[in-house]
This record gives structure tokens, sequence and C-alpha cells, in this order.
């Protein structure tokens, strides 16, 4: 079994506890911070994997270069601490058993995309931007086969992680592809940031879909319209994985003439889109996503947004409905870019 | 052209009348695995007038008459077992009346859930009636003459509580009306007139309803759909039970299946909220959610699924295809299920014992049960998909719902709209002097025998 590399005495040297004090969902000064890491370190248990909203988040705060979610989500698997209701986790994680359905192995030709589970939405990939791309997976059924798993860290199963992974990488791998453009930021970050915490090779390059998007963007530069619009990025929990790939986000604004609102929550200080909270077994969780979403879309609203842009399905599954009706328009960043080139 | 042939032309006119093999083909089978049984005639009448002179023609012959709605029952209750003449009503589809203020409306018999739903929303958004989860092909009054419940059957019971009044055509072609209507141009009340249940329940053996008036209730501008879900069986009388006291939920279900593989194992509480506005719609949720099965969600023992926007809208659409879908489960398109009313305390023995046939006769489970009247009882659904190319596997549905017929009664229950061999097995059962009651009233009614007969048969 695949096991998490985690510094120990790096975090423990740790001067200022990022990881925690900075939490969007906890109220936790620095001398609480250590003795809670202490003791998640230790494998004991702490009030901090009671709380944990599953954000995600600690992964970017920390400035040590640990993984103290993925610590904080093996910890909770381990004491019997799931953040969620046992029967909410095993429908989820029978959902996706990435053997059901049949593998077909077929020749692709590079570059090659994923859409992870979301194959539905394969319809978006056409036009100019995305000339020549193939798509994983090829039917809509064969999703799972490419399902990247990680979501499971929103109900501290690990262990299904680490058990699958593996087999999806085995399966992306059986093309013959030497990159992958991950259209979920989820995919990106466990290909570039879990699976190498724990261990797992990945024998093909990811790409972040941004990066593609801009690297094309750029080579369709004279067709491109700018679109005149004011837009609100809502930044998904795996992003946190991939800070590093960020900018891109403005990088693509600027170059098909959108503006990217001032607003209250954007870069570290984005929330969460309310769905991994909502049914959590704190108290007050539903509350609490119920507060977040409205908190979120009042300050796209405030600050002047027209749209609200995308990367995540699920962020887009779970607010595209309060979003619209909230006069704003849900928009897809893929969606938005074919918007500017035509 | 024979003489029956004739006289059911000059009835009904002659395009409205048919003994050819196809369409006699037709009517002799109904979706479920009852044994075929062949029509000599069928006759579409449009009023009730021509539904009367077809009785009395009947009885002159001793002709059996099959009353007909959508065909839907899946029970084979409108499958002619002695032949005979089967009166299709759907030509009978005008709703008469919808009467806002007091909340009824007044259909022909062959009004199809289908057309009230699509009229209700077009002229009176205001109003609903309690929608089965049926085709919309199924009738109004076919529905209401089984006993069958709907999506408001968690506040307001059995679709045959609802009823204000009925007009029927008595098996000798006299016409009777029953509740209000019998005293005044008004259906707005079955009471406070002394009761005649005699035709409700009885599958067509007693008289042949021809109008109805229902009751219609506030149709909510938002309807919401949440899901909660449990391991253990034992749990869900009591995660109802505590649903049901905060009289928030409009429809409850619970159900357990093996036919999709991330629901194995589990059994999900379905629970509709509906709200004019987002202020009710979230006092509503909050009571349920927090306050009722919040303990739950704490302890981990269960919790609320989350329902992305596309999977809920298959929950609330109307008429809601959900139980169409997984009728499909098995390649042939075969679908029975065998209803029955149970006390809410053995919905765990239910599944348990349902798993059990199922597996013995290799159909994939699929089990739901609805809340009646805040939990005074549920109505199970065993469901068994079968094909309807492979005479094995429907004789392997047929075995497992005679079954799951024999374990209603031994759990306590009652069978809902049993086919013959459910009626046979309520009947040994029967308390004697009930079925002597029974016998009687069927004797006064139908001396000839003529209403669907092979149907409570040794009544």
């Amino acid at each position: 079994m695949f096991e998490l590399i985690f510094d120990e005495k790096k975090c423990l040297a740790c001067q200022t506890c990022d990881c925690l004090t900075k939490c969007q969902y906890m109220d936790i000064d620095i001398d609480t911070a250590k003795t809670e890491m202490r003791k998640i370190i230790n494998g004991e248990d702490s009030f901090v994997l009671h709380q944990c909203v599953t954000c995600y988040a600690c992964e970017e705060y920390c400035k040590m270069g640990n993984h103290p979610f993925y610590l904080i989500a093996e910890r909770q698997e381990e004491l019997g601490i799931p953040p969620t209701p046992k029967p909410v986790i095993r429908q989820w994680v029978q959902l996706a058993i990435p053997q059901m359905g049949e593998l077909k192995i077929e020749q692709v030709k590079e570059p090659v995309l994923s859409m992870c589970m979301f194959g539905q939405l394969a319809g978006s990939i056409q036009g100019k931007l995305f000339d020549g791309v193939s798509i994983l997976p090829r039917e809509n059924q064969e999703g799972m086969q490419f399902f990247c798993q990680l979501m499971y860290l929103h109900f501290a199963r690990t262990s299904v992680i680490k058990e699958r992974l593996p087999r999806i990488i085995e399966n992306i791998t059986k093309h013959n592809i030497t990159e992958l453009i991950c259209f979920h930021d989820e995919c990106y970050g466990t290909f570039t940031s879990y699976a190498p915490a724990v261990g797992i090779e990945v024998p093909f390059k990811p790409i972040h879909f941004f990066e593609y998007l801009y690297n094309r963007l750029v080579e369709l530069k004279d067709d491109i319209k700018p679109l005149n619009l004011k837009v609100a990025y809502q930044r998904p929990c795996s992003s946190r994985l991939s800070p590093e790939k960020l900018h891109f986000v403005d990088d693509i604004f600027n170059l098909i003439g959108v503006e990217s609102v001032k607003r209250e929550y954007v870069g570290e200080n984005a929330l969460c889109c309310g769905a991994p909270i909502r049914g959590q077994r704190k108290e007050g969780s539903r509350q609490l996503a119920i507060d977040l979403q409205r908190r979120n879309i009042q300050d796209m609203i405030d600050a002047g947004a027209e749209f609200c842009v995308f990367n995540c399905p699920y962020c887009f599954l779970t607010l595209s409905e309060r979003v619209t009706k909230s006069g704003l328009k849900p928009v897809f960043m893929g969606d938005l870019c074919r918007l500017a080139v035509g | 052209m024979d003489s029956i042939f004739k006289s059911l032309a000059e009835i009904v006119g002659e395009s409205h009348v048919s003994s050819q093999p196809e369409e006699l083909y037709i009517y002799s089978y109904d979706l479920g695995t009852t044994e075929p049984h062949r029509p000599d005639y069928i006759v579409a009448p449009r009023t009730t007038h021509e539904v009367q002179e077809i009785v009395k023609l009947a009885n002159r012959g001793k002709i059996p008459v099959v009353p007909l709605g959508g065909g839907l029952s899946l029970a084979g209750l409108a499958v002619p077992q002695r032949g005979g003449i089967v009166l299709d009503l759907k030509r009978m589809d005008t709703i008469i009346e919808v009467n806002g203020k007091a909340r009824y409306v007044v259909v022909e018999a062959g009004v199809s859930q289908g057309q009230l739903i699509s009229y209700l929303e077009k002229y009176h958004p205001k109003l609903r009636h309690s929608e089965p989860q049926a085709p919309g092909p199924a009738t109004i009054a076919g529905n209401v003459a089984i006993h069958g419940q709907g999506d408001l059957a968690q506040p307001y019971g059995f679709n045959s509580d609802m009823v204000n009044g009925l007009e029927v055509v008595l098996p000798t072609g006299e016409l009777c009306k029953i509740g209000s209507c019998s005293v005044s141009p008004i259906w707005f009340t079955l009471h406070p007139l002394p009761d005649l249940g005699l035709f409700l329940g009885w599958s067509g053996t007693t008289g042949i309803i021809t109008k109805l008036s229902l009751k219609l209730f506030p149709s909510k501008r938002i309807r919401e759909v949440e899901q909660f879900i449990v391991e253990d069986a034992e749990l869900v009388p009591e995660i109802i039970y505590k649903i049901s006291h905060t009289e928030m939920a409009e429809d409850i279900f619970a159900g357990t299946q093996t036919t999709i593989p991330a629901r194995m194992g589990l059994h999900h509480v379905t629970m509709y909220i509906t709200a004019d506005s987002e202020k009710e719609l979230e006092f509503k949720t909050g009571l349920i959610w927090d306050d009722a099965l919040g303990e739950y969600i704490r302890n981990g023992d269960g919790g609320f699924v989350d329902l992305p926007p596309p999977i809920k809208a298959r929950f609330t659409e109307r008429p809601s295809m959900l139980l169409s879908t997984v009728a499909d489960a098995k390649e042939g398109g075969g679908f029975e299920y065998v209803g029955g009313i149970m006390p809410m305390e053995t919905y765990p023995e239910c599944c348990k014992r349902g798993a059990e046939i199922c597996s013995r006769h290799d159909i994939p489970q699929l089990l739901i049960a609805r809340v009646i009247g805040r939990s005074h009882s549920m109505m199970f659904a065993w469901a068994y998909v079968f094909n309807r190319a492979d005479l094995e596997s429907i004789r392997q549905a047929r075995e497992a719902v005679h079954e799951t017929d024999d374990l209603v009664l031994e759990l306590g229950g009652a069978i809902w709209k049993p086919g013959v061999y459910g009626q046979r097995l309520m009947m040994q059962r029967i308390d004697p002097t009930t079925l002597k009651l029974m016998e009687m009233v069927k004797g006064l009614l139908d001396p000839n025998g003529i209403m669907n007969p092979g149907n409570w048969e040794a009544v």
C-alpha cells in the first residue's frame, strides 16, 4: 500500500502553522495550531479532525511543502472520524468503481484531454480552441475508468484513492500518451500533487486545462474578439493543489478581454461551493453551506460581475441555479474562451 | 357480422367497436405476468348513456363486461378472464368542472393522469391532485378504483380517500350517484350521506365508474426533493416517523435496490418539500434536516445525499417517469409489482424477505414503499422485472409475485390491487362474516355475474 510522504520534522519546526491559522472555517491561534498538528502527526484525536470542512486550502497555505490536508484525511480515516455520515460515503464509494463499464483501448492522437467522470460535458470541447484534441473517455459510460478518485479526500477515504488510482493511471497509460490535459483541476492535482505525495508514479505529463487554454488562445490571438464582460471566478477546492497554475485565470481573462472583478473571496480567500460541506456531520453544516453560497454570490454581485466562471463541474452543478437566480450567468471557462474566439 | 357486434355498433357507432383478431390480441393482456385471455369484443363508448346501453345488452346475453381505463394496473385486473366485452373508457375524456374555491375536479372515467396534470398546470396552476407514479396514460378513475395512491398520500391518504362523489353504471345498467352529487348539483363531498362504499377496490366487479369528483390540493411553486440514506433498515421506520411528525414533507417514500450499483446495501428515504417561497422552503427543510434528523447525521448513521440538478430533475418531473425507467432494468421490458399495504414497522422484514424472493428467482431487487397518511401505513411495491420475450423469465417473475402475495399476508399486511391469485389468498384469510357480506353485496348488485368475472370469484 502506498504511504503518505509527510515530513514531520519540517512541520513541527514550522513557526507559522499557516495550515491551521489561516483556515477560513476554524479560528485557531498559533499555539493551538502547533498543539493540534502535533497530535495529528502522532495519530491522536484532535478537534481539527472533527471540524475540518475538507476545503483542501491548507495544502496551499502550507509553506513547508508538506501535505497537511492529506494527513488530516488519513488520520480521519484511521481514527474513524469521517466528515460525512457513513452511508453517504458508501454510496459515493460505490458510485465510482473504475472497473464499471468496459474499457476500450483505441488509438488516440495527442493532444489528449481527460474529462475525468464528466464525459457528459465533452460537447463543450469543440471549435478552434480544441482542433485536433482527442477526448477520454471516448464514450460517456467509460467515465469511471478515468475518474481520478481524489474526491474521496472529502470523505476521508484515502485508502480508496490509493487502491484505485494506480488502475486509473494504468487505464490512461494504455493509450500510449505522453501528455494529458486535465479538464478538471482535481485530476491535475491528483497527478501532480497527490500521486507524488503517496509515491504513485505518473508516467505521463499532466497539463492544466487553463494552461492549455491560455497557450491555445495565444496561438489564436488574432481571432480573439474581446468580450468586454465583468466576471467572477469560482475557484474550486482542488485548485488549492496547484496554486502555481492559478495565474492562468487572470492571464486568460486578460487575453479575452474580460475584467475579473475585485472581490473579497478570491485567491487564497476563495470560498468553497458548499457541496462537500452541506451534508457533513458537524452541527450546523447545512447552514454553513447556505451561508457560504449566499456570501460568495453576493460578493460577486456587489463587485459588479455579470458572469460566474467555473472550472469544476461540481461547483457548477452546486451553484449554477443559485447564481442564475441571483442574476448572474454561470459559464465554464472553456465556453467563455470559445465565445471569444468564435 | 354477428348480432352482438351489430348491437354494440348501433350503440357506439361501428368505428368504436371491434372484433378484429389483432385488436383482440392487444386487449388480451396487460404489462404484467398475468396469463392473457382474449375478449370477444372491444367497445369504446363516449357517453354514460352508451355505457348503460352496453351493460343492458350484456345483461340480456349474460356476456362478461370488463371495464378498462389505462390498462396499467399490471395485476391483470382488466384482462378478460372469461372473454366477453372489454369496455374501453378512454374516449370518455372530458374534464367536466374544476371548482377552484372548493378545490375539486369532476372528470369522466377516461381522463388520464397526464391530461389532468397538464390541464391544471395550464388553467389552475395553484391546484393539483395526488399524482401516482404511473405513466401519463393511467386514468384518474382507474387509480381511484384500485385504491391507488399518489404523491400526496403522506398527508392525505389513498386517492380513494379523496373522492367527493361518483357516478356509476350498475351491473344492471341503472345509473347511480354517490355523494353530494346525489342530492345537489355540486360534487363537493362524499359525506354525510349513508356509506355506500361499494365500488372502490372491487376491481370493476360491482359497477362501472363513469364520472367522479376528486379533491384537489394546493400546488406549491417550489418542489424540492431530498434523500436521506442509511445502511440499517431497522432505522427506516423511526426516521419516517420523525420526518412525518414535522408535517413538513409532502411525499415520503423509502426503498432499496440492487439495480444501481452505487445504491446497493443502502436504504433511501426520499422526501418532497414544497413551498411558495425560499423562506418557507428553508423553514421546512431546516425542521426536517436539523431538528428531526440531525442526530443521525451527527452520529454518522444517516445522511442527506447531494442531488445535483439533473438528478433532482428526474425526481421532480411530472408525470414521474422514475418507476418506468427502472422498470426496464432487465432487457425485455417486463415489469410487475406486488403492492402491499403494510404497517410501518414491517419495513425491515419486508426488505429482507423481498431480497430472498429476488435471490430465489434471479431478479434484481427493487423495493419502494410510500408513506400513507402520516405513517398510518406504507404502500410497498416489490417490483419484479422480466424479459417479455423469455418464457422462463416470465415464469420466475410470476412465481416471485405469488410468493410476495403470500408474504404480504404473512407479515400482517393486505395485498393492494391483488390479481386473481392474491384475491384468492385474501378470501381464504378474510373474516367469514365479511366475506358473506361481500357475497351479498355482489349478488345484489350483479345478479347475472357479468361484471369482470374471474375477479373476486368466490364472492
